[in-house]
């Protein structure tokens, strides 16, 4: 389990006729779609249309109604995907650093954790606990278990949320460097967040 | 460092680390323990009967007391997102966060239960025993308590759900534990405790793990 293990895959994913419901609801059906390695697919819905319920039913954290999700060419099933949410999973006593460290054994076959703090801009954090980052600090912590354990697959959930211009940039930047390695990432947005998306689901319209 | 050691190092760093969660439970057993003797007055045989269940019941109410935020946290904050996607079995996880409990809360706690029987009028010749069962007992309670904190990780205010769930279950433990410290049957009482907290730890990381990932949803 190498770090540069997962990175030649070059996954593909296809959604058929995918049904999900929320508390009691369906919030849409017969959503079909397949993405090639090197895709960014921008998720659109207004709020409350299904576009986490779709992130989460994707991670395998919901069962669809109906339909089917199948990944494809992936050596290590369980090394495939990272899922971004609006909750950043930190512990308010535990620093930057611990928390980078604890990611790393969780994930598996990480890479240097100051690599992955250099990207985001937390070079300088490192040693602070996490009650003191602001709300767009926190979520630089979060996304940089995206370049701490190398996987093809990402799903993010409003990742820009809170991030600066700055931010936005340094975020545009690491999911054009997984692209062009052939990953995929699929996030949910609002606004764009830079990268040109090769497609646009619009969910619960 | 494998998901486990990760996970058995933040638990630990997280109850003994700012806030202290881990001396809460401690200083409990200590303070009900202590304050016996006092309460009670100075009658030999009157604390030599009482003292062993109670050291016992004590524990058990201690160990309760830290399950209700054990998963609850994780599921709040979205770190049980994280534990799924790891390539360990969540299984394992559970196991990890169980250990570190054990270690934070239920060893100091056995050794405790020193001091606690020497108050109680235990005979001396008996407290390296009593220590041992606490921490077979400790190991138990434990193994059986990942479940119903499990269980409970999604409700607010679940810990008096938690008891419901876990007390019948503690029950075992708790007479032969006092079996042990009222010095009956010493070796055969052990044996139990130790089958039984074996048995708590293989089977409750699989129940809880199935009921998180249910939490999940």
């Amino acid at each position: 389990m190498s770090a540069s293990g997962p990175f030649q895959d070059k996954p593909k994913i296809r959604v058929d006729a995918l049904s999900v419901a929320r508390g009691g609801r369906v919030l849409f059906e017969g959503l079909s779609f397949s993405a090639e390695p090197g895709a960014y697919l921008e998720i659109r819905g207004g709020n409350g249309a299904g576009k986490t319920t779709l992130l989460r039913t994707l991670a395998g954290y919901l069962k669809p109604r109906a339909g089917q999700i199948v990944f494809e060419n992936l050596e290590e099933p369980s090394l495939a995907l990272h899922f971004v949410g609006h909750q950043n999973g930190l512990k308010p006593t535990v620093s930057v650093a611990s928390h980078l460290r604890y990611w790393a054994g969780l994930f598996g076959g990480a890479s240097d954790a100051s690599v992955a703090a250099e990207k985001l801009g937390l070079a300088a954090l490192l040693e602070r606990p996490a009650r003191t980052l602001s709300q767009g600090q926190a979520r630089r912590l979060s996304l940089s278990r995206l370049i701490l354990a190398p996987r093809p697959i990402w799903l993010l959930d409003e990742p820009a949320a809170a991030l600066d211009a700055n931010g936005k940039a340094m975020l545009a930047a690491i999911i054009d460097a997984r692209r062009a390695d052939g990953g995929l990432v699929l996030a949910a947005v609002h606004e764009p967040l830079g990268p040109t998306p090769s497609q646009t689901l619009t969910v619960g319209a | 460092m494998s998901a486990f050691a990760a996970t058995f190092r933040r638990d630990l760093a997280l109850m003994w680390g700012g806030g202290g969660g881990a001396l809460a439970p401690l200083g409990f057993f200590l303070g009900a323990t202590m304050l016996v003797p006092l309460a009670m007055g100075p009658e030999r045989n009157l604390l030599a009967a009482a003292g062993p269940p109670l050291v016992w019941i004590a524990a058990a109410l201690a160990v309760l007391a830290t399950l209700e935020r054990l998963f609850q946290a994780d599921l709040e904050d979205g770190s049980l997102d994280h534990m799924l996607l790891s390539p360990a079995p969540l299984e394992m996880i559970v196991l990890a966060k169980g250990a570190a409990l054990w270690v934070a809360v239920g060893m100091p706690l056995a050794l405790a239960s020193a001091p606690a029987a020497i108050a109680l009028q235990a005979p001396p010749e008996l407290v390296p025993a009593i220590v041992l069962s606490l921490l077979l007992g400790m190991a138990a309670f434990i193994g059986i308590g990942l479940v119903g904190a499990a269980v409970t990780a999604g409700v607010k205010r679940g810990g008096v759900l938690i008891a419901l769930i876990v007390l019948p279950f503690f029950a075992p433990p708790i007479i032969f534990g006092s079996a042990v410290a009222g010095g009956e049957h010493v070796g055969a009482a052990l044996s139990v405790l130790a089958g039984f907290a074996l048995a708590a730890l293989a089977l409750g990381p699989v129940a809880a793990a199935a009921a998180l990932r249910l939490q999940a949803e």
